[in-house]
């Protein structure tokens, strides 16, 4: 067990001695390699991370001012650029790929002062709700390891969720961070399309994709989601929209009187409790929904109605991204050239099919096909007005309420092999998820319970578009008073 | 072309820009640096790159639109056009398809009939270079990526043009307005201006429209013309004799003087265009065109009637002197020191420009200074050295560079208006010439000219030729009473 709650107090214990970095980066190395059977890292930088540990404990003891994450152990998964570093997506494609510069939120956490202790198993180029899909083999749920973890960032939840690090930075383009938060128990925080820059990101979706970390607690994600956003001049859809204090913003939240200054009134959608929603989830969701009552806020009932076009949606929209966002693997400059190609045609079509898994080939059929003459209009176009009218719903219902409360997903973690012959039924998983992406709002899963099997359950918050802050107080709230 | 018939023709012109750094990255954007070091992870298309805007490639985009007459949409939108090349390393080219910056504009081009036709332009966009492969080396094929992400405008026209002239001229005046605008060095030999074009043909009076072709890969205004011409008469004769012309890209082979259809590319992409989700809108304001209006140079036609106006060139002479920028700015250099604009425009068009043509140069670099030129002109309007002389001191300006009365000084030409040297130069030709000077005085007056240059070279050409003239006149007058 670690001693010490949350990042704030870490700090504070190896500045006065009582805890020791460096042994600290070694207990997460040996976790690292106890689990090893779960498969949750790609690759793991022991000896940079010893150095770094040196190095910033120093820093931290000595007057020099220090990083806001120093000593902060992150993870990250193997979709984000980290110079001189494989950079693999979980695919074979890029199996000896090695990054030539850092994505900029990686920077933007080195320049804090945090160690990067490896990087985390995915789903092959972030595409799959299970973790199943990566080319180094499937990660096992820490809970459970018969069980799926969750994906497609499902090394990065297990990573935190079986103390290999303090945190980890995950994707999400439909859920890929809080799906399998909530399948690990793990804090998973999607923030605003746009909020943090997408630079050194591999993209799967380019609309859709977003960076945001997996904790323990409120508070470290709000530090790390306060280091990592900002207006990126190498990301032009980055937001140039102040970053706000977000770690002090939690003060706000008087927690000794379990008072909340300016309530924030919670919409619960009737969409997101129909058919197929798991009944313990159903009930722990409306036990914290009766507690919230409880404590005085405003909850009442709103309608989201065009949610039952979302997966439609996203999966034309994302795929059709993919497919393009996905050609460059062509085995022509860098990555796996199939050595059976003796021209042009065959270079493609042999590395190709070599080289990329069979979840990420049906995706870029399909976004392929949505893209093509005489389908456009059917399947991207209208698919894009879709997208719109799914943004309007929540611009009425944040007219309304300040939060969305639902369940992260409708089941708990499934066993491996349970879904992955049936991509439909695998897609429906995020069906709780993927609005908000599609919306380009933030989403964060709090885990509030264990089902009678003993596994995970989260909660999902949503706020509107740079709203983070009502978010994560709200998140503080329930972790502080109500869990 | 048989006399029954009209083509139509449509080009296709794109521009590379002369902007410091590519389109997408801050890669240098300069030709013939060594293969693939113009090169980072953003137009190498590495996994997780963006693209940021080049802000000088639209305002240049936007003066080429002002410059043709274009409506500047205010927003305009990037879109992905998808296809596999080993020079394409993202696996799509970003272009504009459906909002493209500039559209609906116009130029007026003259015609060898002395006519003045008016010629749309569809649409104005930008999009980003593709690098080159090169396919002829003892590897099967290397790419260069160097060109990678070189912003280009492509410039589209309505299919306006009826003939391979039209499109010439349309074409030249495209280059001049590129180079006025010093946004495009308009050079197709090194493929910084490339053209291909739509061609079909049809029955005058016939108001549908015929099958087209593309051709491709003219890389001259010579093989513009040749091509279009080539074309237009293959699809006339196969008309002409019951057949049909099918819809292809042709190739156009200058060895050979041909075009041949275009093979291993397969016909009719499916480019599977969509909006480019990692650039914003581009949004050209009111103010941003205002302010880029006002880098707007003065254009070749406005320039060239001011020629004709304030320094009373003829069109002619207005028409060469303003065909390039550069040739332009030379000219009015010059006026600046002489007053004698017809001289001037009469110097740069024979003796400057036949040196800039054999020696393949630039006005630019040229060796005379403008300002040189001027002083030339200058010491023979004030009588210093008579323009026979100027002749001989032009090689001198050209080969040293200096000042031309340093050279006069240095050469000892300075003239000689002197009357009394020129009579005493006469008088002692007249003396040592006694048979034409009978020869003369007996009607054969064609022995003047011989004894002018008697005179001239006796003064080693430094005497002034109008006085020589006359004293030689009067004195061999004086004899006959």
């Amino acid at each position: 067990m670690l001693n010490y709650k949350n990042h704030q107090e870490k700090l504070e214990k190896i500045k006065s001695g009582e805890i020791s970095l460096s042994e600290n980066v070694k207990h997460f190395l040996k976790n690292i390699e106890a689990n090893k059977k779960l498969n949750a890292f790609n690759f793991v930088f022991s000896e940079d991370a010893l150095k770094d540990a040196e190095l910033i404990e120093t820093k931290i003891k000595s007057s020099s001012s220090c990083g806001k994450l120093a000593g902060m152990v992150i993870a990250i998964k193997d979709v984000l650029a980290l110079k001189d570093k494989p950079l693999t997506c979980s695919s074979k494609i890029l199996k000896d790929f090695v990054s030539l510069y850092n994505a900029t939120a990686i920077n933007k956490l080195k320049e804090q002062d945090a160690i990067i202790i490896g990087k985390t198993s995915c789903d092959e180029f972030a595409m799959g709700s299970s973790n199943e899909n990566s080319a180094f083999g499937p990660v096992l749920n820490p809970v459970d390891p018969s069980r799926v973890p969750g994906g497609s960032s499902g090394g990065s939840a297990v990573a935190v969720a079986s103390e290999c690090c303090d945190a980890a930075l995950g994707t999400d383009t439909g859920g890929s961070i809080r799906q399998p938060a909530a399948f690990c128990g793990v804090f998973g925080l999607k923030p605003t399309y746009g909020r943090v820059s997408r630079f050194g990101l591999t993209a799967f979706a380019s609309s859709f994709d977003s960076i945001g970390p997996f904790t323990n607690n409120v508070e470290d994600a709000s530090l790390i989601l306060e280091v990592i956003s900002g207006k990126d001049c190498l990301d032009s859809t980055s937001a140039d929209i102040p970053v706000p204090d977000f770690q002090k913003l939690l003060d706000d939240v008087n927690l000794a009187s379990g008072d909340y200054n300016g309530k924030p009134r919670i919409g619960i959608p009737k969409e997101y409790f129909g058919q197929g929603l798991n009944p313990e989830i159903r009930e722990s969701i409306e036990n914290l929904i009766g507690k919230l009552k409880t404590s005085g806020f405003e909850v009442k009932e709103i309608s989201l109605p065009h949610t039952e076009y979302s997966i439609a949606t996203y999966y034309i929209l994302t795929t059709a991204e993919a497919s393009s966002n996905l050609a460059r693997y062509d085995g022509a400059r860098y990555g796996y050239r199939s050595s059976e190609s003796h021209n042009l045609k065959q270079m493609y079509t042999l590395s190709r099919s070599e080289g990329f898994g069979k979840e990420v080939k049906r995706r870029i059929m399909l976004g392929t096909y949505v893209l093509s003459a005489g389908y456009y209009d059917a399947y991207y176009k209208k698919a894009q007005k879709v997208r719109r009218l799914l943004k309007n719903d929540f611009d009425n219902a944040f007219s309304e309420v300040d939060l969305i409360l639902t369940p992260t997903t409708p089941s708990t973690a499934f066993k491996i092999g349970e879904k992955s012959s049936d991509p439909l039924e695998m897609y429906l998983n995020d069906i709780y998820t993927t609005s908000a992406n599609l919306a380009g709002i933030p989403g964060i899963n709090i885990p509030i319970a264990t089902s009678s099997e003993g596994l995970p359950i989260g909660l999902q918050l949503m706020a509107n578009q740079f709203n983070e802050t009502a978010l994560l107080k709200m998140s503080y709230y329930i972790q502080k008073n109500l869990l | 072309m048989n006399s029954k018939y009209e083509a139509v023709i449509g080009l296709e012109v794109h521009a590379q820009l002369l902007t410091e750094t590519k389109l997408f990255c801050g890669c240098s954007t300069k030709f013939g640096n060594p293969p693939n070091t113009n090169v980072c992870p953003i137009c190498l298309g590495h996994p997780g790159v963006l693209p940021v805007l080049n802000k000088k490639a639209v305002e240049y985009a936007v003066l080429m639109g002002l410059a043709t007459n274009c409506r500047i949409n205010e927003k305009s939108v990037f879109a992905r056009k998808n296809y596999f090349y080993p020079d394409l390393p993202k696996g799509y080219q970003i272009s504009q398809y459906d909002l493209p910056v500039c559209e609906a504009g116009h130029i007026d081009v003259d015609l060898s009939d002395g006519s003045t036709k008016r010629l749309g332009i569809t649409r104005i966009h930008l999009e980003e270079d593709a690098g080159k492969s090169i396919h002829d080396q003892a590897f099967e094929t290397l790419v260069d990526v160097n060109r990678c992400g070189v912003p280009l405008i492509e410039i589209v026209s309505e299919p306006d043009m009826r003939s391979a002239e039209e499109a010439y001229q349309y074409l030249s005046k495209i280059k001049q307005i590129v180079q006025y605008l010093s946004i495009c060095d308009g050079n197709m030999e090194e493929g910084s201006l490339r053209c291909d074009a739509n061609i079909s043909v049809r029955l005058k009076g016939e108001t549908k429209l015929g099958t087209k072709t593309e051709i491709k890969n003219m890389n001259s205004f010579k093989n513009v013309e040749k091509a279009l011409n080539y074309e237009i008469e293959r699809q006339i004769e196969l008309i002409e004799d019951g057949g049909k012309v099918i819809q292809e890209t042709l190739l156009w082979n200058a060895d050979l003087n041909i075009a041949s259809p275009m093979r291993g590319k397969e016909e009719a992409h499916d480019y599977r265009y969509f909006p480019e989700p990692d650039l914003m809108p581009v949004i050209v304001s009111n103010d941003w065109v205002k302010e880029i209006s006002e880098n707007l140079p003065e254009l070749p036609e406005a320039r060239k009637q001011r020629f004709t106006s304030e320094y009373k060139l003829p069109t002619y002479d207005a028409d060469i002197l303003t065909s390039s920028r550069d040739l332009a700015d030379y000219y009015e250099e010059v006026a600046k020191v002489t007053a004698d604009y017809k001289s001037a425009s009469n110097w740069i068009m024979g003796d400057i420009l036949k040196v800039v043509n054999e020696t393949k140069t630039s006005i630019k670099d040229f060796s005379i200074k403008p300002v040189q030129l001027g002083k030339l002109i200058n010491l023979i309007n004030n009588n210093t050295i008579s323009g026979k002389i100027a002749k001989d001191v032009f090689p001198f300006m050209l080969k040293e560079g200096k000042d031309p009365e340093v050279i006069v000084k240095e050469k000892n030409l300075v003239q000689i208006t002197d009357s009394s040297a020129i009579e005493s130069a006469i008088q002692k030709i007249l003396n040592n010439n006694p048979n034409e000077v009978e020869q003369y005085l007996s009607g054969k007056e064609k022995v003047f000219g011989f004894l002018v240059g008697q005179v001239m070279r006796e003064t080693k050409g430094k005497a002034n030729p109008k006085a020589v003239n006359d004293i030689l006149k009067e004195s061999l007058e004086a004899k006959r009473k």
